[in-house]
């Protein structure tokens, strides 16, 4: 038998071309890869992106400041609010303002439940992809809760809106919405909903902080020392920190190759500075470690939104800045003042100017540093508008991160980029 | 990773001396205006690379990171879309002048804007290079400096039809397979050219000019008047 196959001529062996999505769940969301593959390894990847652009930075120079706002949750749509803080941010920048400390405590404490709401959704996405079925279910139980205080204090449970330049829209709520009893849920069932519900919203967020370090245990217990995990994990899609720093890496992705650097600490905006967490960091770059990286901001996130409960307890406040070209006046005042009614049209109708200037703005979004480029001409709305989506300098080196990794573990270095594609095409 | 020991980013001094160490060490550059807490050089084209070098390679600058790399179409800046002339003697009619069309081949319309970052020295710089020409705007491509460079020039050829010389992949990045013109470009409409829809008797996606109609719903003001000025502001509401 060896001998007759010896003789056989070899030339028919040859790569082949392969596509990967874009309808691929485990493309997360529109990529297109088109892979050349040597057998199971890939020699070439060529990812096409794009499916999702929606020109959002082009709408947004035909609107005014105010109006693009919304647009911002939509670029990486499971981390909103901290788009929208960057974008915020930029404002305030060129404006020379700056929010109450009550609002930057607030908005302090919806970027690590924003962390939270990422993280867990990465989690869950990458461990299914990778096939353990369970993490997802899990992550999604406790990222519901988080929702609902979304959905509390901005009326939505995913593209809030809520962050203003000068502030944020409104207070925190004083109590939670809570179940009602129906044909499918019993009184009995629904006052054990309820529970957690029965105070203020930041009674909740504190419960829900409280246990939620028992549920990273959790998924931790089935990820962590899980044989196949580590086996699909570590050592796949390694990156040196030379090379991270190289591509542009940053977040998870560039403090799992063992760089120190996190703009929250490294760069304090808001009141980051008062706050007490750690930053994590990885040895070898791999899978694994970017994973480590991640349930451990886990645990720092909710350390900070604890720090941020407990102050927001004690200190209330105005939570938007004084300066009627940045807050629509009340209700009442705009009914019975001429003043405040011309303030109302004028604020809603052509908003406010921003002074002509440049600037670069940038928080630490959950998959990385998130920036905002800001050209204004001195017009009420911007000129230019950039985002710096952390994700496409990630997916830019998909290529090299699976070059002679075999095809399914395309998917784990896809799940651990954490690519969403609302920010990647925008 | 070695700590940095330099003063935190964004303090004034620490900006100033980060500015006094570039025109020391870097030539070809030129200080922008920009907010205090900023740092912004323009850089002559001819000498991009070398600018670019330098800023990566001195030891007391080690910009090892690039971040962002944006294309900027400054043909209409400064315009406002609706000047207005007033309210007339004889009613309240709203003047609308049309203002004449701006020249596409303007000197120094396209710029393309870098944002570098020092992860040693915890410092940010943003450099600008204004493409010299206009009609066919090319300049070097950083990518042998940053890799990162590769995907978001790219963007920028894509989006503002910047070439980048030397770049080894200039394909289109964002916009659909076969698209004709420059999005991002300001004489480029928003609404686009073309539209798609299923043509059931041709079985298939197909493209024609648009049939919607662009209508400014707010229209772009620039207000030459003190209101935004410090000084004259309006008194702090009380709390």
């Amino acid at each position: 038998m060896a001998e007759s196959t010896h003789d056989l001529p070899l030339a028919e062996i040859r790569n082949y071309t392969m596509n990967f999505g874009p309808q691929h769940p485990a493309a997360h969301g529109v990529l297109r890869l088109v892979l050349e593959m040597d057998g199971e390894v890939i020699q070439k990847a060529d990812p096409h992106i794009g499916l999702l652009h929606r020109a959002t930075e082009k709408l947004a120079e035909s609107k005014p400041f105010n109006q693009s706002i919304g647009y911002m949750d939509r670029l990486d749509y499971v981390s909103m609010m901290c788009n929208e803080h960057a974008y915020v941010l930029a404002i305030e920048k060129l404006l020379g303002i700056a929010p109450p400390e009550r609002a930057q405590y607030i908005r302090v404490m919806f970027d690590e439940v924003t962390r939270i709401l990422n993280h867990l959704m990465w989690l869950g996405a990458h461990a299914l992809d990778i096939g353990a079925m369970t993490v997802f279910l899990l992550c999604f139980k406790e990222r519901e809760e988080l929702m609902d205080v979304y959905e509390a204090v901005s009326g939505t449970r995913m593209h809030a809106t809520y962050y203003r330049p000068g502030g944020v829209y409104r207070d925190l709520p004083a109590s939670m919405p809570k179940y009602q009893p129906s044909k499918w849920r019993s009184r009995k069932e629904v006052d054990r909903l309820n529970e957690s519900r029965s105070g203020s919203m930041l009674d909740f967020i504190d419960a829900f902080a409280e246990r939620f370090p028992t549920a990273i245990a959790d998924y931790e217990t089935l990820l962590t020392d899980n044989r196949i995990w580590k086996q699909r994990t570590v050592n796949i899609g390694v990156v040196p920190p030379e090379r991270a720093l190289q591509l542009g890496f940053s977040g998870p992705m560039l403090r799992g190759s063992g760089v120190v650097w996190d703009l929250r600490k490294k760069q304090p905006y808001e009141v980051y500075e008062r706050m007490d967490f750690d930053i994590p960091v990885g040895t070898n770059g791999d899978c694994y470690d970017r994973y480590l990286v991640r349930i451990e901001e886990l645990r720092q996130s909710t350390r900070i939104v604890r720090q941020c409960i407990e102050w927001l307890r004690k200190n209330p406040g105005p939570v938007m800045v004084d300066d009627r070209k940045m807050r629509p006046p009340s209700r009442e005042h705009m009914k019975g003042e001429m003043e405040s009614l011309i303030h109302h049209f004028k604020f809603f109708t052509e908003g406010y100017d921003v002074p002509a200037g440049e600037t670069y703005a940038a928080v630490e979004a959950p998959k990385g540093e998130f920036g905002i480029y800001l050209v204004s001409d001195g017009a009420n709305k911007p000129y230019r508008l950039k985002c710096r989506a952390p994700g496409f300098a990630h997916i830019s080196a998909l290529e090299e991160m699976v070059r002679g990794h075999m095809l399914a573990d395309v998917v784990a270095v896809i799940g651990t980029q954490d690519i969403v594609f609302g920010e990647v095409d925008r | 990773m070695e700590p940095s020991t330099a003063q935190p980013a964004g303090t004034g001094a620490a900006i100033e001396a980060l500015s006094r160490t570039i025109e020391e060490r870097v030539s070809g550059v030129r200080r922008l205006p920009s907010l205090p807490q900023d740092l912004a050089y323009e850089a002559d084209a001819a000498q991009l690379l070398t600018v670019c070098r330098s800023l990566r390679d001195t030891p007391a600058l080690r910009f090892e990171m690039l971040m962002d790399v944006a294309g900027v179409d400054y043909l209409q800046f400064g315009r406002e879309e609706w000047v207005t002339s007033g309210a007339t003697r004889t009613g309240f009619s709203r003047g609308r002048i049309a203002a004449a069309p701006p020249d596409p081949d303007m000197p120094g319309r396209f710029a393309v804007v870098y944002q570098l970052l020092s992860i040693s020295h915890n410092t940010r710089l943003r450099l600008r290079v204004t493409c010299p020409e206009t009609r066919e705007p090319i300049v070097d491509s950083v990518v042998d400096v940053w890799a990162s460079a590769n995907w978001f020039e790219r963007e920028a050829f894509d989006l503002f039809g910047i070439l980048f010389r030397g770049h080894p992949d200039l394909r289109r990045i964002l916009t659909d397979y076969g698209f004709i013109g420059h999005p991002f470009r300001k004489d480029f409409p928003l609404i686009g050219n073309v539209e798609t829809r299923y043509d059931p008797q041709k079985k298939r996606v197909v493209y024609e000019p648009v049939s919607i109609v662009p209508r400014v719903l707010v229209p772009k003001v620039i207000r030459h008047d003190n209101r935004y000025e410090p000084a004259l502001k309006a008194p702090e509401l009380p709390r």
